[in-house]
C-alpha cells in the first residue's frame, strides 16, 4: 500500500496528463449549441473553465468527454446560442 | 563594482547576478521598483530572461510555480498585500518542491493603510514552507538571493525561498553596494538543472493527487529538506565568504553577545540600530548584545538554545503581532528553549509597527527594562512601545 518516503519522489509525478480523467462523467447539465444561431464570437471558447471547446471553423465544438456541465458557455453567449439539458431528461 | 543603490536596485541586481531566467511580477502596486529595473534589463538585453507581466500576484507566483517546473531559474517580487494574495500558491511552490527564489519588500497590512516597512505580511506566511531571510543592509539582500538559489536549488532540499527587505528603509534608501564579478558568481551558481522537469512533448502530471495512505510521506520529505537546510544555509555562507570575502552570520547572527548579560533579539533593518546601541551602551559598561534573526524559517533552534546558555536576559522586538497570542519571533523563541538547560528571563516588546520608527531611544529602552528582568524574571505580557497614550519609556 503505502510506500516509504524513501521510494517516493519529491512531488506526486504521474506520467500520464490529467486528460486520462473524463470528467464529463460528473455532468448533470449538458450544453445542447444551436451552431445556426452562432454568431462565432468565441467567448464560450474563452470561458470555459475546463479547456472542453474546441472551435471547429470558429463555432464551438464541446468535449464532452471533459465537460462538467456548468453552464458558464450558455450563460456567456450573447447569441444565446447555447441550452443547458439536464442528461436524464434525454 | 560598487555602486550607489536602494535596496529594490539590489534585489534586481542580484536576481541579474543569479542569471535569473523567467521573471513573472504583477507590475502595478504595491509592485516596487524591483521588476521595474529587472524589466529595464530584460529590455536592453542585459539580463538573457523572459519576464512576464501577469494580472494578479496570484498569476504571479502561478506562473513562476509553471516556470520552475519546467526547469527555469525563477524569480519574482511582491510586498504586502500582493504576498497575501500569493498565499495558495506559495504551497504550491514549496509542496512541488520548487526553488523559486522571491523578495518580499516587508510592509504593514491594511486596514489602516500603509505602505511603511512592518513584518506582518512575512510573519503572516511563515506556515508556507518557504525558507524566510530578513535582511539587514542592502548589500545583504543582494548577496542572499545568489546564495539563496544555490540553498534552494540543492538536491537534498529543493525549496523556495523568501528574501525580506523592509520597506523604505531598505527598499528605496540608498547606500553602496557592491555588485559582485559575474564570472565570480557564476562559478559560485551553477546553472539550475533539476532531476525531474516537465519537458516539451513529454506530458506529465505534477502534483496529482494521493490519498491519506500517501499524503504524510510527502510532507515528511518537506519537513527533512527543511531541516537540512539549517547546515546548508551555513555551508553556503561558508563558500560566499571565500569567494567574496563577505557573511552574515548563518541563521542567527550575533553582536557582542558571547560575554553579554542581555541579548535583544531582532530582525531585519533595525538591527543595524541595535548595533550602535550595544556600541553605546557597552562604552558605558553594560554587557548587551544583539541576535538578529537572519533565517526566520528553517528556524534556528540551536542558535538559541546555545545563546540562552550565555545570557540571563532576551528581550524580543517583533516588528509585527500575532493577535491572541504575542509576537511571533517571541513565541516561538519561548517554545525553543523551553527544554533548553538554562532559560533566561524573557520579555517581548513591539515597536515599528506601520514603519513607526524605532529610535535608538527605543531600544535603550528596551535594554535597561530587560536588564532589570534578570533579577525580577519574566514578564509574561507583551510591552508595546512607543505607542501614544501609553507610558513613553525614556532612557
Amino acid at each position: 500500500m503505502s510506500r516509504s518516503y524513501e521510494d517516493i519522489p519529491l512531488t506526486p509525478i504521474s506520467d500520464t496528463p490529467s486528460t486520462v480523467n473524463m470528467t464529463g462523467l460528473w455532468r448533470v447539465f449538458r450544453p445542447v449549441v444551436d451552431l445556426d444561431k452562432c454568431r462565432k464570437c468565441t467567448l464560450c471558447w474563452k470561458f470555459c473553465p475546463d479547456a472542453a471547446i474546441e472551435l471547429v471553423d470558429g463555432k464551438p465544438n464541446i468535449d464532452l468527454r471533459y465537460c462538467k456541465g456548468c453552464g458558464i458557455c450558455a450563460n456567456e453567449c450573447p447569441a444565446e446560442c447555447i441550452i443547458m439539458v439536464k442528461e436524464e431528461a434525454e | 563594482m560598487r555602486k550607489v543603490m536602494t535596496g529594490n536596485y539590489a534585489s534586481a541586481y542580484g536576481a541579474k547576478a543569479a542569471r535569473a531566467e523567467v521573471i513573472p511580477a504583477y507590475p502595478i502596486t504595491p509592485q516596487t521598483s524591483i521588476v521595474e529595473k529587472l524589466a529595464e534589463f530584460v529590455s536592453t538585453g542585459e539580463l538573457k530572461a523572459k519576464f512576464v507581466p501577469v494580472e494578479s500576484e496570484h498569476s504571479a507566483m502561478a506562473a513562476c510555480v509553471s516556470a520552475s517546473i519546467l526547469g527555469a531559474r525563477t524569480y519574482t517580487a511582491t510586498s504586502s498585500h500582493g504576498l497575501a494574495l500569493m498565499h495558495e500558491v506559495l504551497m504550491w511552490a514549496s509542496n512541488a518542491r520548487l526553488p523559486v527564489v522571491m523578495t518580499n519588500v516587508s510592509r504593514a497590512m491594511a486596514p489602516p493603510w500603509s505602505v511603511w516597512a512592518d513584518h506582518m505580511d512575512s510573519v503572516a506566511e511563515r506556515d508556507t514552507g518557504w525558507m524566510q531571510f530578513f535582511c539587514e543592509s542592502n548589500q545583504e539582500v543582494l548577496d542572499t538571493i545568489i546564495m539563496a538559489y544555490k540553498v534552494c536549488e540543492s538536491r537534498g532540499i529543493m525549496l523556495p525561498a523568501m528574501i525580506i527587505e523592509d520597506a523604505f528603509i531598505l527598499s528605496h534608501t540608498s547606500e553602496p553596494v557592491d555588485v559582485p564579478d559575474q564570472d565570480t558568481v557564476d562559478s559560485f551558481l551553477p546553472s539550475y538543472d533539476p532531476e525531474i522537469k516537465l519537458e516539451i512533448g513529454k506530458p506529465m502530471g505534477f502534483g496529482s493527487l494521493v490519498r491519506p495512505d500517501q499524503y504524510m510521506e510527502f510532507r515528511y520529505k518537506s519537513m527533512l529538506a527543511m531541516r537540512e537546510a539549517r547546515d546548508r544555509i551555513v555551508s553556503v555562507e561558508d563558500e560566499f565568504r571565500q569567494a567574496f570575502g563577505r557573511s552574515y552570520g548563518g541563521l542567527l547572527d550575533e553582536y557582542m553577545c558571547d560575554d553579554a548579560e542581555v541579548a535583544l533579539v531582532a530582525a531585519g533593518s533595525v538591527a543595524g540600530t541595535v548595533r550602535t546601541v550595544v556600541d553605546k551602551l557597552r562604552a558605558k559598561g553594560m554587557k548587551v548584545g544583539l541576535a538578529r534573526i537572519r533565517a526566520f524559517r528553517p528556524f534556528p533552534f540551536q542558535e538559541f538554545q546555545s545563546l540562552a546558555g550565555r545570557v540571563s536576559g532576551m528581550a524580543v522586538l517583533d516588528r509585527s503581532f500575532t493577535h491572541g497570542a504575542a509576537g511571533a519571533f517571541f513565541t516561538e523563541i519561548q517554545g525553543a528553549l523551553y527544554d533548553a538547560p538554562k532559560r533566561p528571563a524573557m520579555k517581548n516588546y513591539i515597536a515599528g509597527l506601520g514603519g513607526r520608527d524605532i529610535t535608538p531611544d527605543v531600544i535603550e529602552g528596551i535594554f535597561e527594562d530587560i536588564l532589570v528582568r534578570c533579577e525580577r524574571g519574566s514578564d509574561p505580557e507583551p510591552e508595546w512601545l512607543d505607542v501614544a497614550g501609553l507610558p513613553r519609556r525614556r532612557s
